[in-house]
């Protein structure tokens, strides 16, 4: 069952990480990354399952807290600029 | 198997197609809001059923679990927004087939 979980969000992030090369704008671009970066801390997180340790669950938590951030920061400098 | 690990791995599955239709939908939309709108909500409901079929499959991750549930459910609709609001603000024109555009005029800087 967890290998269909590993296969399924491959294909997403390929995808994901397709748009952030061909990405018209900038906006594309950070767009796909927040999408890539939760789809991370749902990896992380079955990692931690995998391995069985529970270390990787605060790992995925603080990785997730600097992605919000980067995306808040990106955002505020994208709207600054005109 | 136990149940707990059947129940898991169903919703560990639902949560990975979620991400992948994530995926697609940062293929296949047309513009960034449309990119904004597939990507958030799919990947949010695909962190829900993900991180909860952690937390069932091994009982003692529970805890920790909802805590990534609530912390995701706050924080990404509000990235989301800010960055739609960013980029409407640094003129990037929807698709040739939009219809309604309400937000027009309503915040001029």
């Amino acid at each position: 069952m967890i290998e269909t979980f590993f296969v399924l969000i491959g294909i997403g992030v390929v995808l994901s990480f397709i748009r952030i090369l061909l990405g018209p704008t900038s906006s594309d671009r950070v767009a796909a990354l927040d999408t890539m970066n939760v789809m991370l801390i749902g990896t992380i997180t079955v990692i931690a399952l995998v391995l069985k340790r529970g270390i990787y669950l605060d790992i995925a938590l603080v990785y997730g807290l600097l992605s919000y951030l980067e995306t808040v920061v990106i955002s505020r400098y994208l709207e600054g600029r005109k | 198997m136990m149940w707990n690990e059947v129940l898991g791995g169903i919703l560990m599955i639902i949560g990975g197609f979620f991400y992948f239709l994530g995926g697609l939908g940062m293929i296949r939309m047309p513009d960034v809001y449309n990119r904004l709108q597939a990507g958030t909500k799919a990947t949010t409901l695909g962190t829900f059923s993900t991180v909860l079929g952690v937390g069932i499959y091994y009982p003692p991750f529970l805890i920790k679990s909802l805590i990534i549930i609530a912390f995701v459910a706050l924080t990404n609709p509000v990235g989301s927004s800010t960055l739609a609001r960013a980029s409407y603000l640094a003129g990037v024109k929807p698709a040739p087939i939009t219809k309604v555009d309400e937000f027009k005029g309503g915040e001029e800087k």
